[in-house]
């Protein structure tokens, strides 16, 4: 039997560091980090660097392309994606320039994940209705798949311009270009992203990871329904930390956990975080923290009870120091990721005795999708 | 203490009243995102007969349902509005007013929406609302009869902290509304959801269930949710 290919990745939203005297560092510095962290993950054996996409003042990622495009150039193996394209407020046609020439510069080691957005502030700055939330992402997603398949494009749509027999450029190597799509865990995404056809990326910050189950069994259920393959991959964005030690990891990440979720409590409406709640975090939530016998002793587990063949690690939560978030990198990539590697071998799950049968339609993008080979 | 499953202390209508508290058979749920298919399961374990319906196509629906709500049925918002005895309202706030304004007349409607600016978009009316999103709600629907509840946690803590009466570790739920029956029903239903009912009072002391609200998104005994609604 051939083993399952798993994925390993890092997400990274360029969070605002604080250097040496505790002050956050210049936003450029954080850019220039970035792209040393990049260069390092590949470095340490990780399969994929993905970036986010925020317009705020404690995130530098507002331009993911630009920043993979220069580890492209520095790395030869890596994969390079977004950890999540806020594709309701970015124009398709000019996602496609992007990440098409991203790539071809990359030499086809470009990647993507869509989502509708759960930060929004990209909404008001570039002139879009939230009220409208819902409709766009679907028209938007439909062209897309419409221009990763390529060849003359005849569309129209309520939220851009109508295209009339354009042909994109560059052009896209068949299957060079795999494209998931993110869902936060509204059942509404996770049956789109069957109906198309694409894998599906869960991001998961808060609460048991495993009470996603149900929304994988409703993906592969959706995939069979219309008529796509139902192996698909399933992927899992989480958050996480690690260092040497239980105790350095944990009380490292707390400060800045309990900055960056009051902050998001403020903004968004949710609870207050506290101590208790961090440390149920820790322990059983989707915050993987600790030394890396520890941290890969918590993700072997959750891989297996959703059946993910993914992994997407937000390495580093708020303004942990540079410094810190390369050696996070570090054991990630040379402890962390291997060990799981041996866990889901020693026991790989359900999955083991066989993977479900594919259907028999192919899907016209399916060939784009499979995780990064090992 | 506070249970409306202690028959004795759901108030002077007499039996008649209580029989009708207690008739609630049908949840019926508008909305089948994270929270609206969190309530179906929640219903389903209380032994309700659960109807879901978004603002698609029931057979759209009829899967996700089937997967994450099993036994729950798959609706459409007439249907629901129809049937159901109580209605929960968990649709994003800001597409309850593509609702017909008499749709729910004569219904017992749970507003559990929450309007948050970020994630809605600015919203003059319901931001200038005094008394709570709920109180525009009871305006677009000035037929049903309308109690502001189950918006005060996230589907998460729905979904883990449902307790048998007089669980130590129970936690409370606040309804309020105009309809002083109508909220003893809800306070009913909320029971049998695994939670201790809390009467917030009339519908304009909503607000204090909302984001930014004091008690707002916090796992409380009914004691101290009591408590903390009265000293605001």
């Amino acid at each position: 039997m051939e083993e399952r290919k798993y994925e390993f990745g890092l997400d990274s939203f360029m969070a605002v560091t604080v250097g040496p005297d505790g002050e956050p560092i210049g936003g450029d510095q954080v850019v220039r980090d970035t792209v040393e962290e990049g260069v390092l993950a590949e470095e340490v054996g990780i399969d994929s660097f993905n970036v986010g996409e925020h317009y705020r003042d404690d995130m530098m990622d507002s331009a993911a392309p630009v920043v993979l495009a220069a580890i492209a150039g520095r790395t030869e193996r890596i994969r390079l994606g977004t950890s999540v394209t806020v594709l309701s407020t970015q124009d398709p046609v000019r996602l496609y320039n992007n990440f098409a020439t991203l790539d071809a510069v990359s030499a086809g080691r470009a990647q993507l994940i869509l989502g509708r957005g759960s930060a929004v502030e990209s909404f008001p700055l570039f002139g879009y209705d939230l009220r409208d939330y819902e409709d766009i992402f679907e028209e938007k997603l439909e062209l897309f798949v419409k221009l990763l398949r390529g060849g003359t494009i005849t569309w129209s749509g309520k939220y851009r311009p109508p295209l009339t027999d354009v042909v994109l450029t560059p052009p896209l190597p068949a299957g060079n270009l795999p494209t998931w799509v993110g869902s936060g865990g509204s059942p509404e995404s996770v049956v789109r992203a069957a109906r198309y056809g694409l894998p599906l990326m869960l991001a998961v910050i808060g609460g048991r990871p495993e009470r996603f189950r149900p929304l994988v069994d409703l993906y592969r259920r959706a995939l069979a329904e219309y008529g796509h393959p139902t192996d698909l991959p399933v992927g899992l964005h989480t958050l996480g930390y690690v260092a040497a030690t239980d105790e350095e990891a944990i009380e490292t990440q707390w400060p800045h956990w309990l900055q960056t979720f009051d902050r998001a409590a403020r903004e968004r409406g949710w609870r207050q975080p506290t101590r208790a709640q961090f440390d149920a975090e820790t322990a059983h939530g989707a915050m993987f923290v600790g030394s890396p016998e520890t941290v890969a002793q918590r993700i072997a587990p959750v891989m297996r009870a959703l059946d993910v063949d993914r992994i997407d690690l937000h390495y580093a939560l708020g303004q942990v120091p540079a410094g810190k978030r390369r050696a996070s990198i570090e054991f990630l990539g040379r402890q962390v990721f291997p060990r799981v590697r041996e866990l889901l071998r020693a026991d790989p799950g359900e999955r083991e005795a066989g993977s479900p049968a594919s259907g028999d339609v192919a899907s016209p993008v399916r060939a784009t999708h499979a995780p990064a080979a090992r | 203490m506070s249970g409306a499953h202690d028959e004795r202390r759901l108030g002077s209508d007499g039996a008649a009243a209580a029989n009708d508290v207690a008739a609630t058979q049908r949840v019926g749920i508008i909305g089948a995102g994270k929270l609206g298919m969190t309530l179906a399961r929640a219903a389903m374990a209380a032994g309700y007969a659960v109807a879901v319906a978004s603002s698609g196509p029931a057979e759209r629906l009829a899967l996700s349902v089937d997967v994450l709500a099993p036994g729950a049925v798959a609706s459409t918002v007439q249907d629901v509005a129809e049937s159901a005895d109580v209605i929960v309202l968990a649709a994003p706030v800001h597409r309850f007013r593509e609702l017909p304004c008499d749709l729910f007349d004569g219904k017992i409607l749970i507003d559990a929406m929450n309007y948050w600016p970020d994630t809605d978009g600015e919203d003059p009316e319901l931001a200038a609302a005094d008394g709570g999103s709920s109180v525009v709600v009871q305006a677009h629907f000035p037929g049903a009869r309308v109690v502001k509840s189950l918006n005060q946690l996230g589907y998460h803590e729905l979904d883990d902290y449902p307790r048998a009466a007089g669980a130590p570790d129970r936690i409370a739920v606040a309804a309020v509304g105009d309809d002083r029956l109508a909220v003893r029903t809800v306070m009913h239903v909320i029971d049998r959801l695994g939670f201790d009912p809390v009467d917030g009072g009339p519908l304009a002391k909503g607000k204090l269930l909302e984001p930014d609200g004091s008690p707002y998104a916090e796992t409380l005994s009914a004691e101290a949710l009591a408590r903390r609604l009265s000293s605001l």
